[in-house]
């Protein structure tokens, strides 16, 4: 009595093409890392808060000034969703994937939002432990995705 | 001071509910004002009498100017947008109320017209059509820490709040089918209705799954339409052809860390599984000087069912967490429960005219002219949200 599709179906990724960044002078630099596959995450050198995505301003002193700390990538899933349905007919192949919202370690729990990959549908819960995977959609262009440790 | 009780709704009007794209050849503009003018008909008023506009969202494409030129309104001395999106529905007619109370305008429209043949909200944040076309909505810097992931849409953003609340407090698909299959019990009994079918459980476990944990029946309907709402001063309110509906308080906004929600994944922790509705909910309370316990009609806004039990703890019906076990008791269902809600079918079952229904089923409710009448009711809350910041709330009371 459940609609639930098999759920050991593999996890696919949403299409390459349907990927578009458009960096404002904050956002660049986590991009320029993730090109080289580095994961790079803004934090204030006022207060010391991390914040995400990159932005002008501290959330919590106001602050302008920020330093690009490095960080490996690990972290676990806060929660996510399994798409089954296309949205669009140029998904069809693609469904279903998982997009999750991903704590990362040693941030105070800035979240990275990435699809699992490398996976299958059942395997996605909370508090699952999952490394982060450049995905390289085009030429300089990669994005995060998480894979389960 | 405060706006409580100094106005008072005194007409509302609606076009025909239709499936999207199915309002053709009808403009937009042609159902914001058919059902402006059934508002002001209701009302016993006209045209001459509007002099404001308090919109939310993208209602008129965020632009009175034609709409006044259009229908002829006299002289415009208030317009005014509560920004954000579907969260405003509610909080319009606040909007409406503070431009009267303020003195700036003496009769103020609240209207949403939707019309969905081009643009689907379902797929807000995905490219239109197929994959490398145009956006629906631009990718902006922020956004790109969210769709590259295939976060587009806005039923599977709010999936992640559900399963969150899952986990965190065992709430179950179960509880998302009470909602679902109570709404659709109101609605068969209204005309306007666009689904109007029993749904049972096994019909509700049989559905596609579409982002899990929520399946079709978990999401509102796609629609066209046109809802209006007309509010006066409370003593003007007097004299017209409807008994007045008082506009007890209305709140909006949220907490400032709320702020994008789903299109941004990080707020708080403490409120992340939740409708962002809980500060506005205590605001509003506080200048009605009243509480749960007064309320007796619901209309959430309801565009994913699980987003109606967030709703219900955050506006104290229940204690955080527990509003999968408080719905699972029938406490939501008309006429018998201790809460009915969306006693109209809502945007489940009813019709999605981004929460502009339930406004008005709020005043039907009130003047004891409603479809499924709750009986005696005095005290209707209406919530616009939750979506990204603002979301709003009013409490209608019948004098
Ligand atoms: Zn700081």
């Amino acid at each position: 009595m459940t609609a639930t599709p098999a759920t050991d179906a593999p996890l696919r990724l949403p299409p390459a093409t349907l990927i578009q960044l458009s960096p404002d002078s904050w956002t660049a630099p986590f991009w320029e890392a993730a090109a080289a596959h580095r994961l790079v995450v803004p934090r204030c050198t006022s207060c010391a808060a991390f914040r995400f995505p990159p932005g002008p301003f501290c959330w919590r002193c106001q602050a302008q000034a920020i330093e690009w700390v490095e960080r490996p990538g690990h972290g676990t899933v806060y929660s996510y969703t399994i798409v089954w349905h296309p949205i669009l007919p140029d998904l069809a192949d693609s469904v279903p994937y998982a997009p999750a919202v991903v704590e990362l370690a040693d941030t105070d729990d800035v979240r990275v939002v990435g699809a699992v990959t490398d996976a299958p549908a059942h395997a996605v819960e909370v508090g699952l432990a999952v490394e982060l995977v450049w995905r390289d959609v085009r030429d300089r262009v990669s994005v995060p995705t998480w894979r389960p440790t | 001071m405060t706006l409580r009780d100094k106005t008072a709704i005194v007409g509302v009007g609606a076009t025909p509910y239709y499936k999207r794209g199915r309002s053709l050849p009808q403009t937009s503009l042609e159902l914001a004002g058919k059902a402006t003018l059934a508002a002001l008909a209701d009302a016993g008023l006209s045209v001459a009498d509007v002099d404001g506009l308090a919109l939310y969202g993208m209602g008129l494409g965020g632009d009175t100017s034609l709409f006044a030129q259009t229908l002829g309104i006299p002289e415009v001395r208030f317009t005014a947008t509560l920004t954000g999106g579907g969260g405003g529905a509610a909080g319009s007619v606040g909007l409406a109320a503070a431009a009267i109370v303020s003195g700036m305008a003496t009769c103020v429209v609240s209207l949403m017209s939707l019309q969905q043949a081009s643009s689907r909200f379902g797929a807000s944040y995905a490219p239109r059509g197929k994959v490398g076309a145009q956006y629906s909505a631009p990718p902006s810097p922020e956004g790109n820490f969210i769709q590259p992931a295939g976060l587009m849409a806005p039923g599977q953003m709010f999936a992640v709040l559900a399963r969150r609340h899952m986990y965190q407090y065992g709430t179950q698909r179960e509880h998302f089918a009470e909602v679902a299959i109570s709404t659709r019990e109101n609605a068969r009994r209204r005309e306007t209705a666009l689904m109007r079918d029993p749904l049972t459980v096994e019909e509700y476990f049989a559905a596609r799954m579409i982002a899990d944990p929520l399946c079709l029946f978990d999401f509102c309907l796609e629609c066209d339409g046109a809802v209006a709402v007309v509010t006066v001063a409370a003593d003007r309110a007097q004299d017209l052809r409807q008994p007045p509906v008082l506009v007890t308080a209305s709140a909006h906004g949220g907490h400032g860390r709320w702020g994008q929600a789903i299109t941004w994944m990080n707020m708080p922790d403490e409120i992340f599984a939740s409708s962002g509705h809980r500060p506005v909910a205590q605001r509003l309370y506080a200048m009605a000087e009243m509480g749960p316990e007064d309320v007796d009609v619901a209309l959430f806004y309801d565009h994913f069912s699980p987003m109606v039990l967030l709703q219900l703890e955050d506006y104290g019906f229940c204690a955080i967490g527990e509003s999968g076990p408080f719905v699972a008791d029938g406490n939501i269902r008309w006429p018998r429960g201790s809460l009915p809600v969306n006693t109209h079918g809502g945007n489940l079952s009813e019709a999605y005219i981004i929460g502009m229904t339930h406004v008005k089923e709020a005043v039907e409710q009130l003047r004891g002219t409603a479809v499924n009448q709750v009986a005696g009711a005095q005290v209707a809350l209406v919530t616009g949200g939750p979506a990204s910041l603002p979301t709003s709330s009013l409490l209608l009371r019948a004098p």
